[in-house]
């Protein structure tokens, strides 16, 4: 359906003439057999950069496993594992350019780790050392957000400074399903439509926010359709399909640096873990509704098609298996250094110079510490 | 409207001067431009000189484009400066804000306008969660120069949400700069400092005040303020009216009420000082301790309710810091634990100078000095 606009001033670029509607089911390149599925709009991927992918999955659910580990061994505090969705999570930093923003949450470590930020920067939030670690403007990556759909504002704005200056940046924002729910999702999307700036905003509907089912959080037709009432695409995609997402969130990123605004994009997946370590996923979900989902898991399909191809051997996925395993253990050994905490660093950063107020806090500080050093 | 002629550049009977085009004349030469300037005009002139000479600034809200603002205070800056720079979005005050943050990661100083003190609740998150903490989470790689504007604050026979003090909220989040001019001169010299730090400002501007005027040269605050030699307005607490019996500390609209009072107690032959605190934070204890401990007794006056305020604060910190030198408990004058009230009963709530002078007379002047 092509959908007439109501504004002729600012905004209508992306709105006039476009199919804005998400296709009625999610686009599926290769299903959960392995077997590739033709779609009219969208190819499957160049099969280097799904052999590329299929080792960015290995090594996504080898870091869910070993922050997991790490989880149970007490040396992270917690982790919200994206076990299952390793292909949203790939994807959504391969289809980036150097120049474009990742915005993350904080289920998306392996999406900031396959952007290439060190593991050791990422963990430091939920090792408890500070509240983020890494430099976000080496690698363009924000900060993982804590709360809910905040940061998709961020991108906007981001988006809207590399605009006006005649960037060719786009910025890819991430959301869970829970988050569709929240005011900021609202005023983030309407506001990216009518400044018409690139942001692409993938949603990862993995079905739970913590406890709670997508049925009580939406009755739209799905979260895609959404896209419609700001004016800007939506599109649904099998959110455990590389192939798929690879394509729909490229043919997106692209659009939205070539001038098309911004685009809605829902990815169909789901947690398999609980929301985290500290959660008890059996009072919310039987065990056969979590066992549905395994033979739609991302990796096998990928490796099953993959393996059909002959792109795909033994010694191959030795080799993934193998730089996956040294992935984990460098991030064993790093979790498993102590490091060392400075309390001054507390008031460094409040405001760019220290207040009286600041200054009289951090001596009071120091001076308890070198007490207790004394006396230890 | 209450003029604040103590601290103008010249007397508010001086002749007004017509004001010499800049660009005509370098202002060191010309002779004074002094002329009676609207607190809104000096904040309309700092956006548009802030503006001028730095293209990252921009202005951004609801209604700020080619309506100018619900004040004015954004008047001419979309003509002067494109759609680009100055522009309206959509309704949305959490929105504002959160582009805001996003804008000012990506190289921008924007200025966001709330329209009104209450109606910037729905972006509270983003200031207490991002704007506030975004600077700390990232140790200071990520710094976010933007200010926030926010018209504040009662006495204009406002309908309900028009009129809050909403200081507190902002000046009890950690990472906030929170300013609030009482003067014309202020106005103008405290924006563009707001507008040129690395850190977020909340810039709280008394909504009574727009149309209050001073005698001031324009012209001659911005070469000052843009060649360094301005006195630093952040952080820095002024003396407003000097005198020796005891000291009135005020900030934003309170601070003309304070000076009414002290004029008035001069006639009764009692000699109040008044303490413009005008920066909340950073807070300047050394000013407002220096005074409190020649007079010995002080009065906080704020329009916030003072249950847990700004004013709670002060009060607080004088008392740790001076409490040798008072002659008499430091005293609070500030609005009723009530929610804002309806017009007709405003008054009643605000700050008056007889409120204020009954409270200097119950200051224990019997037992001594």
């Amino acid at each position: 359906m092509t959908i007439p606009t109501n504004s002729d001033s600012t905004g209508t670029e992306g709105g006039v003439g476009k199919q804005l509607l998400p296709s009625p089911v999610p686009v599926q390149l290769i299903d959960q057999h392995g077997e590739a599925r033709a779609d009219a709009r969208y190819a499957l991927p160049d099969p280097q950069a799904l052999l590329t992918g299929y080792a960015r999955l290995i090594s996504g659910r080898r870091i869910n496993d070993q922050a997991n580990a790490l989880v149970r061994q007490g040396r992270l505090a917690v982790y919200p594992s994206s076990h299952g969705q390793e292909a949203c999570q790939v994807s959504a930093a391969l289809v980036l350019q150097s120049q474009d923003w990742l915005f993350p949450t904080y289920r998306d470590t392996v999406a900031v780790i396959t952007r290439g930020v060190d593991p050791l920067e990422v963990f430091t939030l939920l090792r408890g050392d500070w509240h983020s670690g890494y430099d976000p403007y080496e690698l363009h990556v924000a900060p993982q957000a804590t709360p809910l759909a905040t940061q998709l504002l961020h991108a906007v704005g981001v988006a809207h400074a590399a605009k006006l200056r005649g960037e060719d940046t786009v910025v890819l924002a991430l959301c869970g399903d829970g988050a569709t729910s929240e005011g900021d999702f609202h005023e983030a999307l309407n506001f990216a439509a009518v400044f018409h700036v690139p942001v692409v905003f993938f949603v990862q509907n993995n079905e739970y926010a913590i406890s709670v089912p997508l049925k009580n959080q939406s009755v739209a037709p799905s979260l895609a359709h959404k896209a419609i009432g700001y004016g800007m695409p939506g599109e649904r995609v099998d959110g455990n399909d590389l192939a798929a997402l690879l394509s729909v969130l490229g043919a997106a990123v692209d659009s939205a640096r070539s001038g098309g605004g911004p685009a809605l994009i829902e990815a169909h997946t789901y947690r398999m873990q609980a929301h985290t370590n500290a959660d008890d996923a059996t009072r919310y979900r039987s065990a056969e509704d979590v066992d549905k989902w395994i033979p739609k898991d991302p990796i096998s399909r990928l490796r099953t098609y993959l393996r059909g191809l002959s792109l795909l051997d033994d010694a191959v996925e030795e080799q993934f298996a193998a730089d996956a395993e040294a992935l984990a253990a460098s991030i064993r050994a790093g979790l498993n250094a102590d490091v060392e905490v400075d309390p001054q660093e507390l008031f460094a950063h409040v405001y760019t110079q220290k207040t009286a107020q600041l200054r009289e806090q951090a001596d009071l500080l120091r001076d308890e510490l070198s007490r207790e050093a004394v006396q230890s | 409207m209450t003029q604040i002629s103590e601290r103008a550049a010249a007397p508010a009977t001086a002749p007004n001067l017509p004001a010499v085009p800049s660009a005509a004349q370098p202002a060191a030469t010309t002779q004074s431009a002094a002329t009676a300037v609207t607190f809104a005009k000096a904040l309309n002139t700092a956006l548009a000189d802030a503006m001028e000479a730095d293209s990252s600034v921009l202005m951004f809200g609801e209604d700020v484009g080619p309506l100018g603002g619900v004040f004015r205070i954004t008047d001419g800056l979309t003509a002067r400066f494109g759609p680009g720079r100055c522009f309206d979005t959509p309704l949305a005050e959490a929105g504002i804000m959160g582009m805001a943050v996003g804008m000012a990661m990506n190289g921008m100083r924007p200025v966001v306008e709330m329209q009104f003190d209450a109606f910037a609740y729905p972006a509270f998150e983003q200031v207490v969660s991002h704007v506030a903490k975004l600077p700390n989470r990232t140790k200071g790689r990520v710094l976010l120069p933007m200010v926030i504007r926010i018209p504040y604050a009662g006495g204009i026979g406002g309908v309900e949400h028009h009129c809050d003090s909403s200081e507190s909220y902002y000046a009890h989040t950690p990472g906030l700069t929170v300013l609030a001019p009482a003067t014309v001169r202020d106005a103008y010299l405290m924006l563009r400092e707001a507008i040129a730090l690395p850190d977020p400002v909340v810039f709280l501007e008394p909504k009574k005040l727009y149309w209050s005027k001073e005698v001031v040269d324009l012209g001659e605050l911005r070469r000052t303020f843009e060649e360094g030699s301005a006195p630093r307005t952040i952080g820095s607490a002024v003396v407003a009216r000097s005198g020796t019996d005891a000291t009135l500390i005020a900030y934003g609209p309170s601070v003309p009420t304070a000076m009414a009072a002290a004029a008035a107690a001069s006639e009764e032959g009692r000699s109040l000082e008044v303490i413009d605190v005008r920066s909340l934070v950073p807070f300047d204890d050394e000013t407002v301790c220096a005074s409190v401990r020649r007079t010995g007794r002080a009065v906080v006056i704020a329009e916030t309710p003072g249950f847990a305020s700004v004013a709670a604060e002060i009060v607080a910190r004088v008392q740790e810091r001076c409490f040798h030198s008072l002659a008499a408990p430091v005293r609070r004058v500030t609005g009723f634990d009530i929610p804002y009230p309806a017009p007709k009963l405003e008054h009643h709530f605000l700050p008056s100078v007889d409120r204020i002078l009954d409270t200097v007379d119950e200051l224990q002047w019997e037992d001594g000095q």
